[in-house]
């Protein structure tokens, strides 16, 4: 088993310890902000736990919360949620 | 301490009536006892709508959001004033016929209202259904952030010179007197209740119960919509008695997300979210907008209306107690008539001419079920 994955970050290549939540992905790909708000303000995770949906993210096409996702192979995120 | 009139409530409309009556030159004190837009005014969806259902409902409703337009241009940004107009939706023909009998109505009071035809409403909102007959769509209606314009009321009554007293409780009201729950005493020529869901606590046999409802909160990856988007058997859902009932209501917000509506439950008093309304809010929200069932909900929470028998608010004085005035009982369209309130009750209580009739307000057509104060 590979311990490492490949995956894009709103569409560049990364690749990542294998078993991290996206959440930490994109801290590891050096992505300080998972989204931005509406007034264009970076936000990141903040519980790490599902409650403040801060994380959410794009993953192939849907609606995630990046602090509750396993990487995948080939994953697709886009963090213009 | 002494003041002329002693506000009880920092809701919306406690806020309007402390804002007006500060205007005036009153000496006015507004007692909250959490926070100022906290309570039924912070649940709320912050629709400004012109209901016509019953004619006094509309009057004050009217003239309400004609007044919430006059102060557009002051209201700060975060208040989120959007005219974002109401699409009324019509799923069969005879939704439709009452479409158009609203269209009358309304017109008649003077407010603008078009129909719309299905082949329109796909035009002006593609996201609804294909199914869906028609509506009536009402330009001038708008939407606003309640809590941020209740606070926006009173810091205006502030700077006018009222006083804000914050975390004390009014305990019971008394002889031109209220006790405060610090056990201090504010003397008052007048005392006005205002303080929605509670009243009956203050005095007893004011006829406010709960009515408990649901909103949700989506994310911003939602379908576009660009009205705010209600079936027309709305009223049937707010006007009704039955103990539960749910309609489609659906408000686009600033930023892209959508404000999901409503339900409507007598006699259930737990503040917590019932999962299975929530499920029906969300099942008949997705038979007009199909594309929520991929929708991310972000909070849902559930707040309670200040109810009366007959569906009106409670505006005037309270005839078993000298010096005390009810503004109370606005249910679900408070945000909307708190600016009439506050101008009908200033005039009644400054003596001066009133904006519109108050007989139909006045607590005095529940009479028989009110009872002399408790003296403090
Ligand atoms: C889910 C939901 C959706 C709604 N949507 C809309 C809408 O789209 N448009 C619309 O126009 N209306 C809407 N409403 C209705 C509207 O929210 C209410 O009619 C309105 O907020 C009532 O305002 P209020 O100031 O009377 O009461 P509240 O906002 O409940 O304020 C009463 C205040 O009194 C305080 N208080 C209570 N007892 C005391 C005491 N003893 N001493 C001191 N302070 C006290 C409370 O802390 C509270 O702050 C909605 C309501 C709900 C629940
Ligand atoms: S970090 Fe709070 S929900 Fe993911």
């Amino acid at each position: 088993m590979s311990s490492e994955v490949r995956l894009f970050i709103d569409g560049a290549e990364f690749r990542v310890p294998a078993g991290i939540s996206v959440a930490a992905a994109l801290r590891h790909a050096g992505y300080e902000a998972t989204r931005r708000a509406f007034d264009a303000s970076p936000r990141a995770a903040f519980c790490g736990m599902g409650v403040c949906f801060e994380c959410r993210v794009r993953i192939d096409g849907s609606e995630r919360l990046g602090c509750l996702e396993r990487v995948t192979d080939d994953m697709d995120i886009r963090c213009d949620a | 301490m002494k003041t002329d009139v002693l506000i009880i409530g920092g809701g919306i409309v406690g806020c309007a009536i402390a804002e007006r009556l500060a205007r005036e030159g009153i000496a006015a004190c507004l007692v909250e006892r959490d926070v100022v837009g906290g309570a039924a005014t912070a649940a709320s969806m912050g629709h400004l709508v012109v209901l016509d259902d019953d004619p006094e409902e509309l009057s004050l409703s009217a003239y309400s959001c004609a007044r919430w337009n006059e102060l557009a241009a002051s209201l700060p940004a975060a208040a989120e004033y959007r005219r974002i107009g109401t699409l009324w939706i019509a799923r069969t023909e005879a939704e439709l016929a009452e479409a158009e009998r609203k269209r009358e109505r309304l017109v008649a009071a003077g407010i603008a209202a078009e129909r719309v035809s299905a082949a329109q409403l796909q035009v002006l909102e593609p996201a609804l259904a294909a199914t869906l007959v028609g509506g009536l769509r009402v330009p001038a209606d708008a939407a606003i952030y309640p809590p941020v314009a209740a606070m926006w009321l009173a810091q205006r009554a502030i700077d006018a010179g009222a006083r804000l007293r914050c975390g004390v409780a009014v305990e019971a009201i008394g002889d031109r007197e209220v006790l405060l729950s610090d056990r201090s005493r504010i003397g008052a020529r007048h005392i006005v209740v205002a303080n929605g869901c509670a009243a009956p606590a203050l005095l007893r046999g004011v006829p406010v119960r709960r009515r408990k409802g649901h909103l949700l909160i989506t994310t911003r990856m939602q379908p576009a919509v660009h009205h705010q988007l209600i079936e027309l058997g709305y009223m049937q859902s707010a006007h009704g008695t039955n103990t539960e009932s749910v309609a489609f209501n659906v408000q686009p917000r600033a930023t892209g997300q959508l404000l999901l509506g409503s339900t409507r439950q007598f006699d259930d008093h737990a503040s917590e979210v019932t999962p299975r309304l929530l499920q029906r809010l969300v099942a008949r929200a997705t038979e007009y907008l199909p594309g929520l069932t991929q929708m991310t909900a972000l909070r849902a929470w559930a707040g309670f209306r200040p109810a009366t028998p007959d569906h009106r608010p409670l505006i005037g004085p309270w005839p078993s107690c000298d010096g005390v005035w009810l503004a109370c009982g606005h249910e679900g369209l408070g945000v909307t008539t708190a600016l009439g309130t506050a101008d009908l009750l200033a005039a009644q209580l400054l003596g001066q001419e009133l904006p519109f009739d108050a007989a139909p307000y006045a607590p005095a057509r529940f009479a028989a079920s009110s009872e002399h104060c408790h003296v403090v």
